[in-house]
């Protein structure tokens, strides 16, 4: 992988002035994922409705430096794989040159992803596309103002998973995505953050290596929607890895790679929820045994990897 | 013109040998009666390499329109195919394809939308589309079928024009049983359709563009007026394209196809494969010293609105047939833009709306007598004008 | 083809045939829309303690930290949105963060 000083060599895909939020995590996703492109390569970026897309293309003040199409909500992955059909199309008619190198990426948010466009993120994750998808996963519909999605983690405040005498915020266990990919046999699946810039850049970089689809699913907290300051972005992806709350791992061929938490790192769950808003409710009396659960099940999660782990490893 | 043999096919035969000489760079499929015959018939060239064509097979039609998005702003010639409860599905994508000016070909095979759920032919599925902003073609038979089809891409992909088009034909009707036919030769198709050549594909890397932008009010606004425009000149551009390739083949191609309306007394408006029956009768009815007219518009959107007041004109009575209903309006949809095109173009003949043929339901000659016996009673001014249900 | 648009500051003189087919636009267009006015607070570089780490550069949600041949060069504050971030991250204390108001001051 490229050293810090070399990546800041290379052109940069998202340009200034789009209109995300101060210290929002998506732009910086996308900015250290397409670093990852193969220096020898084009990029097409497809990006699914939601505050990325919404904040960088108003008309005409365009934020992307590559070509760039949005198209709906629950579609991006269906509309890069058709991108990338014509790219193969067009190749295969003789009007791109056969040793033409090309990339086709699709960004889209949790909602986007896990939710409303996991359809067409299956359907496009099996037929094979040579494509990566980046989920920027922020746990909640934050371009419409915070309500809950099957990301949102149990217990969290939004604006549909109320908090109040009868309910103390989501009350499910968000949905395991990642594992969902894998399942597809794609080559390669990877969960990061972007408070780990090193490591995301190296995942983007494997994922775009790849010849066929693969998938990328990235915490990219949202300031507005955390209840958290505008500068806590990158501290509280750390501390989301630190607590084994956000587990970094990958999939390469069916091998499962779990990034151990340095002992000296290790932190209680507390401190990745108290810092947010979202979950102030979780530290009122009455509400122990809920914390407890949210601990619980953050083991079981961890256990649940290591077991993929361990099951993979003569593979 | 042609000498080309003739011989039996479907429609969805007609229309998957169609799109295979316009030889599309990627066709997206995805199955629901009664089109599935289409991409049935596609999967046989693709696995016989008899095209170059990328073949997206799809989980949902939904993602099949949203794959020719993608594919069409990156500048591939695109195809798919779909109906009903798949083109209902698709809803959400089709005025984006068309904002987009993608030009997209698209088949549907009409057939209705439940509930109750029902695979028989009506106009549901494509009327519920009619304000998407795309072209809409009505085959009568299989042979008109396979004509729209291959005008459809040299209208769609013109520069005056870039807008995505549907090329429909009735299901099972026209799309299922077997009909005379002709087909012209490979050649003469890929003469007559050209290469496509984007305007600003995504995969020119050397001018990076963005498609698919949000817009503000005012740019949205503006969006719509070109959007408008292009729709409107498409009707001369469809013309031009469908007198070419007439010329080519020697089948007749005409906006509005038009049976004894000059000297008519009672004139009949209808869309797709039911035109048949009413010029059957029609002759009958003639015979018998009744001077019926039918009027079977080839084109429904644009709207042709002058051509079909033109034809109206010297008629005592007009009768429009809509085969579906519009719940709650005055009309059924083609009714409203009959009915809209007498009030522009200045003609007060009366007319009746009729809807028939629901789900499959046949269409009886009695029927037609029916329409043409309360005709004579609506130019006397004697008839309740109001929409009346034929098919119960 | 090359995209060609009219000046984006006369946005409101566009006719609608000014408007490409499609409304495709320019890529990196946005360069020219100005964000740093929603700032209320800005980072402040001390170029003497900085040690070009790159580290504000590659989290800056803003593409703001501009960067020449290797090296820092200054911040963009026609779009910095003062989230703060390349502070926090700062090992060397190389950025502070001061109100739009002491920089004004100044």
């Amino acid at each position: 992988m490229a050293n810090i000083k070399q990546l800041s060599e290379r052109p940069e895909c998202l340009a200034a002035g789009h209109r995300l939020c101060g210290g929002c995590g998506a732009s910086i996703c996308v900015r250290q994922v397409l670093m990852g492109v193969p220096e020898d390569a084009q990029v097409v970026v497809a990006n699914a409705t939601g505050c990325l897309e919404v904040s960088t293309t108003i008309y005409p003040y365009n934020s992307w430096n590559v070509p760039f199409v949005h198209n709906a909500f629950a579609n991006a992955a269906a509309t890069i794989s058709g991108v990338e059909a014509a790219f193969k199309g067009l190749q295969a008619a003789g009007k791109i040159p056969a040793d033409k190198k090309m990339k086709f990426v699709a960004f889209g948010g949790d909602g986007g992803t896990y939710d409303i466009g996991m359809q067409s993120l299956s359907g496009a994750m099996e037929r094979g596309h040579d494509m990566v998808y980046v989920c920027y996963d922020n746990g909640a519909y934050m371009n419409t103002g915070i309500q809950r999605s099957s990301a949102t983690p149990r217990g969290a405040w939004a604006t549909t998973s109320e908090v109040g005498a009868a309910q103390q915020g989501k009350p499910q266990v968000r949905k395991d995505l990642a594992s969902i990919i894998a399942a597809h046999g794609v080559k390669y699946v990877g969960q990061s953050t972007v408070g780990h810039w090193k490591d995301l850049v190296a995942k983007a970089e494997k994922a775009f290596a790849v010849e066929g689809p693969a998938f990328l699913n990235v915490l990219a907290p949202c300031p507005r929607g955390w209840r958290i300051k505008s500068d806590q972005t990158l501290e509280i992806s750390r501390l989301a890895v630190d607590t084994k709350f956000w587990p970094l791992f990958e999939v390469e061929d069916g091998v499962w790679k779990l990034t151990p938490v340095k002992e000296k790192n290790q932190k209680p769950l507390e401190d990745f929820l108290r810092p947010q808003g979202r979950f102030k409710h979780l530290f009122k009396p009455g509400n122990e045994a809920l914390l407890q659960e949210l601990k619980d099940d953050v083991d079981a999660y961890w256990r649940y990897l290591e077991g993929r782990v361990e099951g993979s490893k003569d593979l | 013109m042609s000498n080309n043999k003739a011989f039996s096919a479907t429609g969805n035969q007609m229309v998957a040998e169609a799109i295979r000489q316009c030889d599309p760079d990627v066709m997206a499929a995805y199955p629901i009666t009664p089109q599935t015959t289409i991409v049935e018939n596609y999967a046989k060239f693709v696995a016989a390499g008899r095209v170059h064509t990328e073949f997206v097979t799809v989980e949902s039609e939904h993602s099949a329109l949203s794959a020719c998005v993608g594919a069409s702003s990156a500048g591939a010639r695109v195809a798919t195919a779909t109906a009903s409860q798949g083109l209902a599905y698709m809803w959400e994508v089709l005025p984006i394809a068309a904002g987009m000016r993608l030009p997209i070909v698209m088949a549907n095979a009409n057939r209705t939308l439940a509930s109750p759920i029902n695979i028989g032919c009506d106009h549901s599925d494509i009327m519920g589309v009619r304000d998407s902003g795309w072209i809409i073609l009505f085959a009568e038979t299989a042979q008109e079928a396979y004509d729209n089809t291959i005008v459809s891409f040299k209208v769609a992909e013109d520069r005056r024009v870039l807008l995505p088009v549907l090329t429909t034909l009735d299901g099972f009707i026209t799309s299922h049983a077997m009909e005379r036919c002709e087909m012209n030769d490979d050649q003469q198709v890929k003469d007559f359709v050209g290469d496509y050549e984007p305007l600003y594909p995504l995969l020119d890397t050397n001018n990076p563009v963005g498609h698919g932008m949000y817009a503000n009010a005012p740019e949205f606004a503006k969006s719509r007026v070109n959007e408008r425009a292009a729709m409107d000149r498409s009707l001369s551009v469809l013309e031009e394209h469908g007198k070419a390739w007439s010329k080519v083949t020697g089948r007749p191609f005409e906006l509005v196809d038009t049976w004894g309306t000059e000297d008519a007394d009672y004139v009949m408006v209808i869309l797709g494969s039911a035109a048949g029956n009413f010029r059957h009768v029609a002759r009958q009815l003639r015979e018998e010293g009744v001077k019926v007219g039918i009027v079977r518009p080839r084109v429904y959107r644009p709207f042709p609105a002058e051509q079909i007041a033109q034809a109206c004109k010297g008629a005592k009575a007009v009768a429009v047939m809509d085969r579906s209903d519009s719940m709650g309006a005055a009309c059924g949809p083609l009714g409203a833009d009959v009915l809209s095109a007498f009030y522009t173009h200045g003609l007060t003949v009366p007319a009746k709306n009729y809807v028939y043929g629901l789900g499959g339901c046949d269409v009886s000659n009695e029927m037609v007598r029916r329409v043409v016996a309360d005709l004579e009673k609506v130019a006397e001014g004697s008839a309740d004008r109001s929409l009346t249900y034929l098919d119960a | 083809m090359k995209l060609n648009l009219r000046d984006y500051a006369e946005l409101e003189d566009w006719k609608p045939e000014d408007l490409p087919v499609g409304n495709v636009t320019a890529a990196g267009a946005s360069q020219q829309y100005i964000t740093g006015g929603w700032r209320t607070m800005r980072p402040v570089w001390d170029q003497d303690a900085c040690k070009n780490c790159m580290l504000c550069w590659i989290v800056c949600p803003d593409i703001s930290i501009l960067v020449k041949n290797q090296e820092m060069v200054g911040i963009d504050y026609d779009h910095c949105k003062g989230c703060g971030i390349c502070v926090h991250e700062c090992k060397f204390g190389a950025l502070e963060m001061v109100t739009e108001d002491q920089a004004k001051g100044e």
